[in-house]
């Protein structure tokens, strides 16, 4: 082969084909929005204008709720009739009655909350490691776990009328007050903060639960492996790393018992003040009250006392109570996730 | 007991089946447990002996829709009857057909409401509305039902009356019922209200917690963002969906104390012939008619007729929780939904 230029070769950078120009990437200008690239059938497009309406539906209704009762209970709310008791008074053509404060129905939300999650903490706690941890037998455990699931779809009214069903016999006539003729009445402070544990129990085993189960395998192993037994690593490690699961459960369980109205009205008596049976705390856990919830049905059009001014203004002070309890769980849940 | 555990070794956590602390442990919790099993057994138990001769006297005719009779004359006569010769006759259907009827259409109305918010909250929603909506959504699920039935029947019902109750509509039912804006509109669209958010928020957390990869996928075969999460999202969804329509069900079936006040209380079956008039009738269903006649519980027969009542709710909840759980079985074949 000869050394001679192959003629008629060009240089590399000549023979490739001429590249278009680029477009310079300018970053001022926005991309293009993905959702115009793909193709928009008017049925999708409906579609995503009914979440929106229904959205902000949800929204409107919420607000207009919230709105409404702000305005009528700073209406008829005065400061001064949270520290005064109750007095029955109906409203009349000649004016509204607000008569009256509702120190009494507060102090029944207050003391019936506090005993049904005092009932329903260690039983709903207890139930919860049992179910995550232990579930032996396993026939066991999966019964209890659809009667937490059972409880937890019951109606209060019937968890309510069960708990009358109960209590009115007379082994548990020292709970509430006897009758002459020996009849036990059967409501009181204490039989209505028990059955009221119910309907708190379910959410409590369920969060509790999850935050368990929601523990990594490795750190119970990390535990056994240092010489802990089973019980002691539930105590030192595992209960202390789910509390905040269990305190979310528990304020939402407590949310609950201060909604709730049919227990009250069945099982707590329907005196407007607390009328308690003996003296002393006992005396009072024994007798009977009202609570928010009772004392808003009772002035309701529904009750007895048709007076929808304290109606209004004992339902503002309960969601002045629930938005708190919720502020509390958002509070807790959130620290939970930052964790 | 071993030589070492005597001596004071100890093994170590799990794999020592003797640990005497732990064993006790296990049996304590374990009858905390059952006590949980034991008092929802005790609960179906009473209540249905409790209500066994309501149902024995009258037999299929409790529950007929054919059998006739006015509820609230029966409930009187059974009311003013002696405990020696007690009067039993119920036939409870226009109740059955009251609740049926009102948690059906809440159950249907609000399953839609919260897809289409809880896509919305997921996919579309601009930041700033999602942060609002989630605490929204959240408060409105605490929002005690007695505030509910009071916005119903001091907001809603005298707005029906004024609207949508005419003259000519009052005629045409003249002599059956009174037409007054207590219905059983007012009361679907208040239940709708109630159990949307409950369902909403299981929703969410269902369309979280399918993979993202599973929505990029689809994305990427070039389908818009509503197919997307349509065909990927809300499928895989599914199971979780059910058990958000279970629970909102059992809410719905159980609720007194917001029925009893906006939907009239009387016993009356609403009927599908009469047309639009048919949402304006008035009816009562069965939790509310317990906590109206509560007053009538020292009745041996009355109570006897109340407990019937309360055992229809509490096998209804319990197949709720059944068929929910088979349901959830069926669908997760179909779906590798997480949830």
């Amino acid at each position: 082969m000869s050394s001679a230029p192959v003629s008629g070769r060009l240089p590399l950078r000549k023979r490739l084909p001429q590249m278009p120009e680029m477009p310079k990437l300018r970053r001022d200008r926005p991309l293009p929005d993905p959702d115009e690239q793909v193709a928009w059938s008017p049925i999708d497009r409906l579609g995503v204008a009914a979440c929106w309406a229904a959205g902000l539906l949800l929204c409107a209704i919420a607000f207009s709720i919230v709105i409404y009762l702000l305005v009528r209970g700073i209406q008829f709310v005065t400061v001064d009739a949270i520290g005064q008791h109750p007095v029955v008074g109906q409203s009349t053509d000649a004016g509204p009655s607000t008569a009256g404060g509702y120190l009494d129905p507060i102090l029944g939300t207050l003391i019936l909350t506090t005993i049904g999650t005092l009932i329903a903490l260690p039983i709903g706690v207890g139930t919860a490691i049992w179910l995550s941890e232990y579930g032996r037998p396993s026939w066991l455990a999966r019964a209890v776990e659809s009667c937490v699931e059972i409880i937890a779809g019951t109606p209060t009214i019937v968890i309510a009328i069960f708990g009358l069903l109960v209590f009115t016999q007379n082994l548990f006539g020292f709970l509430s007050f006897t009758a002459e003729g020996g009849a036990v009445f059967g409501r009181s402070f204490i039989i209505a903060g028990i059955m009221m544990s119910l309907i708190a129990l379910p959410l409590i085993i369920t969060s509790t639960r999850e935050a368990m189960q929601s523990i990594p395998a490795h750190v119970r192993e990390a535990s056994y492996a240092l010489g802990k037994d089973k019980i002691s690593t539930i105590r030192r490690v595992l209960l202390p790393a789910s509390r905040k699961g269990i305190a979310t459960g528990t304020t939402l369980g407590m949310g609950r018992i201060a909604g709730d109205t049919a227990i009250v009205v069945l099982l707590l008596g329907a005196s407007l003040t607390l009328q308690g049976q003996g003296g002393g705390v006992l005396g009072t856990l024994k007798g009977t009250g009202s609570t928010l919830t009772s004392y808003v049905f009772a002035n309701s059009p529904a009750g007895e006392a048709n007076s929808p001014e304290k109606a209004y203004a004992a339902a503002f002070v309960l969601l002045i109570i629930v938005i708190f309890m919720n502020f509390a769980v958002d509070m807790l849940s959130r620290r939970r996730s930052d964790k | 007991m071993t030589l070492a555990s005597r001596i004071g070794l100890r093994k170590a956590g799990p794999r020592n089946k003797k640990n005497r602390a732990d064993q006790r442990a296990e049996r304590l919790l374990g009858a905390l447990a059952c006590v949980v099993l034991a008092l929802i057994a005790g609960m179906i138990i009473f209540v249905f002996q409790k209500a066994w001769p309501s149902f024995s006297h009258n037999g299929f005719d409790w529950f007929s829709p054919w059998a006739g009779g006015n509820v609230d004359d029966e409930l009187n006569a059974i009311f003013h009857s002696s405990a020696s010769n007690p009067v039993l006759t119920m036939h409870a259907w226009p109740l059955i057909w009251a609740t049926a009827v009102i948690t059906i259409s809440a159950v249907i109305i609000a399953t839609g409401m919260a897809l289409l918010s809880a896509m919305f909250i997921v996919e579309f929603a601009p930041t700033g509305i999602r942060r609002l909506l989630e605490p929204v959504v959240r408060l409105l699920a605490a929002v005690p039902s007695v505030i509910y039935g009071l916005i119903g029947i001091l907001v809603l019902v005298p707005w029906v009356d004024k609207t949508f109750v005419t003259d000519s509509a009052k005629q045409s039912v003249a002599g059956v019922i009174s037409l007054n804006g207590s219905s059983i509109g007012v009361g679907i669209l208040v239940l709708t209200v109630m159990i949307t958010p409950i369902m909403i928020a299981i929703v969410v957390d269902a369309l979280r917690s399918v993979p993202a990869t599973w929505r990029d996928g689809a994305v990427a075969l070039g389908v818009n963002r509503f197919r997307a999460l349509w065909t990927v999202g809300v499928r895989a969804a599914r199971p979780a969906i059910v058990a958000a329509g279970i629970l909102a069900t059992a809410r719905a079936l159980g609720e007194a104390i917001m029925l009893s006040m906006v939907t009239g209380s009387v016993a009356f079956a609403p009927n599908p012939i009469d047309g639009s008039i048919f949402f304006l009738e008035p009816a009562r269903p069965l939790a509310a008619t317990i906590i109206d006649n509560s007053e009538g519980l020292s009745v041996p027969p009355f109570a006897q007729t109340l407990y019937a009542f309360a055992a229809v709710l509490l096998v209804s909840a319990a197949f709720l929780s059944f068929a929910g759980w088979y349901v959830r079985r069926v669908l997760r074949r179909y779906t590798l939904s997480p949830i």
